[in-house]
């Protein structure tokens, strides 16, 4: 795959589980666990090398192995039971799986991805939830940007005050401008004692 | 609830969140500018050259921190590098083809193949070796199943493969455990004619040979070889077809010539025969020579030739303890090169050392000869990996690999180094930050004017980029003056505290002081009393501050102080040593009598700022330090209030103690520093079929706490509990204390406790059922948060408890404030009963963690981060009040305006909440914060296999401008303010003249 390679915006991982007992006589209760992650192209901006330093971590941490390029994988010696598994890989979010082997059934494997809660079918097809963005983006220099910031609020407001209000006063009707004029001197202005008194004329 | 109106509030309050604390991210063009990342990869056992052909030359490592690295030659980069996982430690590693690297870890069950130019995992093949033998792998100069590639054997104890190199497919296995039970396999070797030989050892009949078919695998004979004495089954050496081997007791040396039709001849030879020297003690090295052997012999290392027709011995050359061999590299057909490094006489201390190349036949001559200096605190050389090319006069010339005793790597050429790897800082142990010393000398004129012009210029540059004026190269000149600023790497303390030296001790018992401004190495020092000293090896355990002057102290430096053991098999006696921190030189060192157990930095300093420390030796004494008449005196003013606890995770017990009566020195045979009794004054015993200890946090005691009270929307108050002696103690059930899938939910069960450590009281406890460890906490203030795993639903968890003093709920009365009546500011006290409130909530976390802590600030006045190391190796800054268990589903308006974000069951992840950005820090073990002098910055430093360091602000920094801040456009908009009232007055004035006028 070449960096040319059109990338397809779609990531999509497959994990396909199967296990199979292994015939040693001391560890008949153990067996593989084998699956399958599959990434087809990345829209990040990530090297293609990186893709080669994805792990997948079994129970936290007790075992640890790298995917192939082909994007299998493979835990020895796990027992019965049920077991956590996680995927390990910069710009994507995996969600954690359950992973259930049966003794009963020769080691047959149930997964779930506990994120989401949805049981993966047989041929299991695992999407990482979302690929991550580690950056905040800088938003591009736009007029409309500037206007909506405070800075921008403000300025405007102060030309709509400079030059839209005293046009708002010349349309108003000189008669009528003095009457209200009038009438606020007529007014008492509200005196302090007023105020403190609680009375209002 | 109905999921789906959960999972539509979650929805919300995601997208809610997101506007509102996308705290502190980063821009892509901020990258670098205060944060750094270093990789390395360990101390290296296994190195293989890669210098054929025309590709690039490159050395492929294994190492002991469990890493392969592919490294260019020439400089030392990393060109890739692989971590694997805990345990899976790298047996051998070899190079096929040119195509493919090979490495076999975990003790010979995991083979793998990378590709060699980017490290892509080829394949993997999973065996099952015999535990408990060292594996082994051998290519094979044959392709047996026909697939043009040379196929490898792999062999452990009893087990043998035959693999194939192209696909990683078993061709053939053989298990001699059916023919003989307790046989090991040590050596295989292929004969001429197609036949592999196996030797190795049986406790029945000593010796065993085994012979092989190469094809399939069929064993073809079973040789038990009797031996008159008994063997040592540590090591042998199979050299060009004969066997050797030392007895159990040391005195003989057994050859045995195998020959291909089944005979064996066995010749017995004294070891003191061949020293002439009485043997006391020998060993046969690792070391692969081409028709010799190496012992290690009295502690002399002694290479003795083998005679593969005779199997007579001859002793080619002794050296001295301190020479070391690399394995014969075959430089052309028959020549095959050996390198010997010694230090010269005086060497060692000063680091000089002589590189000498010779081949097998002709081994007293000097093929190459150099003297070669490495940097004093390098120490000794204690691994050697030779590499040979050819020159344009077609002779040979050498290149060697060496490890140094500091676990650095380093190439010599020509009596050159030609690169040196601080490889050391991968396995970090301990880590301090200081103060850098003070500006003392005000900058030249000139100087500054020189500053003065860049800076205009910086300005000028940058405002053309935030108006997008700026072409691409004076954007790219506007990058290159944030990255290099001179002011973040200078050597002295600056305004905001943002510089500092971070001191750190590693595995190797070097002490390295790094620049917290570009993360170069400011001095490094390998402390000559960690040293190995006759035989014994010592382990440094921590780095503790011990004299920190004050800020305006200006001829004293600070001195840290750093604690070891020796690591004898009876003796395990403390070791002191205190550094310098501004020169690097160790000021003196101390052998102490007794192993310390415990060791207790004391909150008093003596007049010359020495903090009091208090070691606790194996027998329960407590030794005061510095030893001096003066801090016995303080010491004991504060004796009575000097209480301390041990933790035993073994026995599932917590003791406290207290300081009794002073040890009388004669009577008592303790001579060295003030040494008191302790007696117990309390313990916690957990029950041990139930509870096992997993983990126990303290608060930090450097922690700075801006408020007792937090007042909440309501103008109620809540008065914090911050008692200083409190820990928090998390048990687990016996069968949960392993990994996840170990045990069952119902099996699974565990127990918070938080304990007050003066009288033992148990203050809460919390059970949590079917929830089970590695427990991860903090402990911050009156909070602390902890991680674990929920078995029932199968998600790890992180949990908060939060306590408050109810003592205190009482008094809120103004009149009893502005009387003074309040007890808002009096101590608290442990030996008063207290009334705690605790208040707690759960929440579901994503990822597993491998380490936690939480921002610290200079005064404890803004918000809090907890740091989270997961499972990726990033660093997840999440903001405290997540973790505020008064968050309810729908806040009321009050609490809206407290800033209560509503709960959902899950924490959210943003990915530009990662401080480390695209960055991982491999194998990370540890997470460091130190608070910058500016509030609102908090210093991180993480540490693993990879170094990280950045600067992180948890409330934004609201207390200064941020980095992009324009101040030519500020000038500007100044500049062209009055330049606008100016013009507008004239005008003004002139509009009135011609008003009057009319």
């Amino acid at each position: 795959m070449g960096l040319r390679h059109v990338c397809k915006l779609t990531v999509f991982c497959a994990i396909v589980l199967a296990a199979s007992a292994i015939s040693a006589p001391k560890a008949a209760s153990s067996y593989v666990v084998e699956g399958r992650v599959k990434v087809e192209g990345t829209t990040t901006k990530l090297p293609l090398s990186k893709t080669a330093n994805i792990k997948v971590v079994l129970n936290g941490g007790e075992q640890l192995t790298f995917i192939r390029p082909d994007g299998y994988f493979a835990f020895q010696g796990v027992t019965a039971g049920t077991h956590l598994l996680e995927v390990v890989a910069m710009g994507y979010y995996f969600s954690p799986v359950r992973v259930d082997v049966s003794a009963r059934l020769h080691g047959q494997v149930r997964a779930i991805a506990v994120e989401t809660r949805r049981t993966l079918p047989d041929a299991l097809v695992l999407e990482p939830l979302r690929e991550e963005f580690y950056y905040e983006r800088r938003e591009p220099f736009s007029v409309v940007g500037l206007l909506k910031s405070p800075m921008g609020l403000m300025v405007g407001f102060m030309l709509v005050a400079v030059f839209l209000l005293p046009k708002l006063m010349d349309s108003i009707d000189p008669e009528e401008m003095k009457r209200v004029q009038e009438e606020m001197r007529n007014q008492p202005a509200p005196s302090f004692s007023n105020l403190l008194q609680g009375r209002s004329t | 609830m109905n999921l789906q109106v959960l999972q539509q509030t979650a929805l919300g309050v995601l997208i809610l969140c997101s506007i509102w604390i996308c705290c502190d991210a980063l821009y892509e063009d901020q990258v670098g500018v205060w944060d750094w990342h270093q990789q390395y990869i360990g101390k290296v056992k296994h190195a293989v050259f890669q210098t054929q052909g025309s590709g690039r030359k490159r050395v492929i490592v294994g190492t002991e921190e469990d890493a392969i690295a592919s490294l260019n030659l020439r400089t030392g980069e990393v060109y890739w590098r692989r971590v694997l996982g805990e345990g899976d430690s790298v047996n051998a590693l070899d190079i096929i083809n040119g195509k493919y690297v090979i490495s076999l870890s975990k003790d010979g069950s995991n083979v793998r193949a990378w590709h060699l130019p980017d490290g892509a995992l080829v394949w993997e093949s999973l065996l099952l070796p015999s535990m408990g033998s060292v594996a082994s792998l051998l290519v094979l100069p044959v392709d047996i199943n026909n697939d043009r590639m040379n196929d490898m054997l792999i062999f452990s104890g009893s087990m043998l493969y035959a693999l194939s190199c192209h696909d990683g497919g078993i061709i053939w296995k053989a298990d001699l455990q059916a023919l003989r039970e307790d046989l090991v396999i040590k050596k295989v070797s292929l004969s001429s004619d197609g036949t592999l030989f196996g030797v190795g050892f049986s406790d029945v009949s000593g010796l065993v040979i085994v012979e092989i078919d190469l094809r399939f695998g069929h064993i073809r004979k079973i040789n038990p070889v009797g031996i008159s004495k008994a063997l040592d089954t540590k090591e042998l050496m199979l050299v060009n077809g004969v066997a050797v081997a030392l007895d159990a007791a040391f005195t003989t040396v057994v050859t045995a010539l195998i020959k291909t039709g089944g005979d064996v001849k066995i010749v017995e030879t004294l070891l003191s025969d061949l020293v002439s020297a009485e043997v006391k003690s020998a060993q046969i090295l690792s070391t692969t020579l081409e028709g010799a052997v190496a012992f290690q012999v009295n502690g002399k290392v002694v290479v003795v030739k083998v005679d593969s027709a005779t199997g007579q011995l001859d002793v080619l050359e002794v050296f001295e303890s301190s020479v070391v061999l690399s394995n014969s590299l075959n430089v052309v057909e028959s020549k095959h090169a050996t390198a010997i490094v010694e230090p010269t006489e005086d060497g060692g201390s000063i680091g000089k050392f002589s590189l000498r190349v010779v081949y097998a036949n002709s081994w007293s001559v000097d093929a190459a000869k150099d003297s070669v200096s490495l940097e004093s605190h390098r120490g000794l050389i204690r691994k050697v990996f030779l590499n040979a090319y050819l020159r344009t006069d077609r002779s040979y010339g050498f290149r060697a690999l060496v490890v140094g005793e500091d676990d650095s790597l380093s190439l010599l050429q020509q009596g050159e180094v030609v690169w040196t790897r601080e490889d050391g800082l991968a396995s970090i142990i301990d880590t301090w930050t200081s103060e850098l010393p003070l500006e003392r000398d005000r900058h030249p004129v000139s100087e500054v004017e020189h500053d003065l012009a860049d800076w205009l210029r910086g300005h000028w540059l940058k405002l053309k980029a935030t108006l997008f004026l700026a072409s691409a190269e004076e954007l790219a000149a506007v990058q290159a003056l944030r990255l290099h600023s001179s002011d973040k790497t200078k050597m002295a303390r600056d305004h905001n505290g943002f510089r500092k030296l971070l001191i750190v001790l590693t595995k190797a018992g070097k002490v390295i002081a790094l620049h917290t401004g570009d993360g170069r190495i400011v001095w490094s020092v390998l402390l000559p009393s960690l040293r190995a000293e006759s035989g014994i090896s010592k382990v440094p355990l921590k780095l503790m501050p011990w004299q920190v002057p004050h800020q305006h102290a200006l001829d004293e430096n600070p001195v840290v102080l750093v604690v070891g053991r020796s690591k004898g098999i009876s003796d395990s006696t403390g070791i002191l040593s205190w550094v310098d921190v501004y020169k690097g030189k160790e000021l003196r060192s101390s052998k102490l009598n007794f192993p310390v157990k415990l060791m207790i930095p004391l909150p008093f300093t003596d007049t010359s700022e020495q903090r009091l420390h208090l070691f606790i030796d194996d027998k329960q004494k407590a030794h005061v330090f510095p030893a001096t008449e003066e801090s016995l005196s303080l010491f004991l003013k504060h004796k009575a209030n000097v209480v301390y606890h041990i933790v035993d995770k073994e026995k599932g017990t917590i003791v406290g103690y207290t300081i009794k009566n002073m040890v009388d020195g004669i009577t008592e045979g303790e001579t060295d520093g003030h040494v008191f009794h302790t007696e117990p004054i309390w313990s916690v015993i957990f029950p041990s079929e139930t509870e096992v200890i997993s983990t126990v946090v303290t608060r930090r005691p450097d922690e700075a706490v801006h408020t007792q009270s937090k007042i909440l929307g309501s103008r109620d108050v809540l008065y914090k509990y911050l008692n200083k002696n409190m820990i928090f103690v998390a048990t687990v059930t016996p069968k949960a204390a392993q990994h996840i899938g170990s045990a069952t939910p119902e099996e699974a069960g565990l127990v918070a406790y938080l304990i007050d450590t003066v009288t033992g009281r148990v203050l809460h406890r919390v059970s949590h059922p079917f929830m089970q460890g590695p427990v991860h906490a903090v402990f911050n203030e009156n909070w602390v948060v902890y991680h674990y795993f929920n078995l029932k639903m199968y998600r790890y968890e992180m949990s908060v408890i939060e306590i408050y003093d109810q003592n205190r709920m009482g008094d809120k009365g103004v009149l009893q404030l502005m009387l003074g009546r309040h007890n808002a500011s009096s101590p608290v006290s442990s030996y008063s009963i207290p009334s705690i409130e605790v208040k707690t909530q759960t929440y579901f976390f994503t990822f597993s963690v491998k380490a936690m802590t939480v921002t610290s600030t200079a005064r404890g006045i803004t918000g809090k981060h907890i740091l989270v190391g997961t499972v990726n190796d990033q660093v997840l800054a999440l903001d405290k009040r997540f973790f505020d268990p008064r968050r309810t589903v729908s806040p009321s308006q009050a609490e809206r305006e407290e800033g209560i974000i509503p709960l959902t069951d899950a924490i959210p992840i943003f990915p530009q909440s990662y401080i480390t950005h695209v960055h991982q820090v491999e194998g990370l073990r540890g997470i460091l914060t130190v608070p910058a002098r500016l509030e609102s910055t908090s210093l991180v430093f993480t540490y693993g296999l990879d170094l990280f360091f950045t600067r992180t602000a948890p409330s934004r920094t609201y207390d200064s401008l941020t980095e992009d801040f324009s101040y030519a456009l500020l000038l500007i908009t100044i500049v062209a303010l009055i330049i606008g009232i100016v013009v507008t007055w004239i005008l003004s004035e002139r509009k009135e003249l011609g008003e009057k006028w009319k």
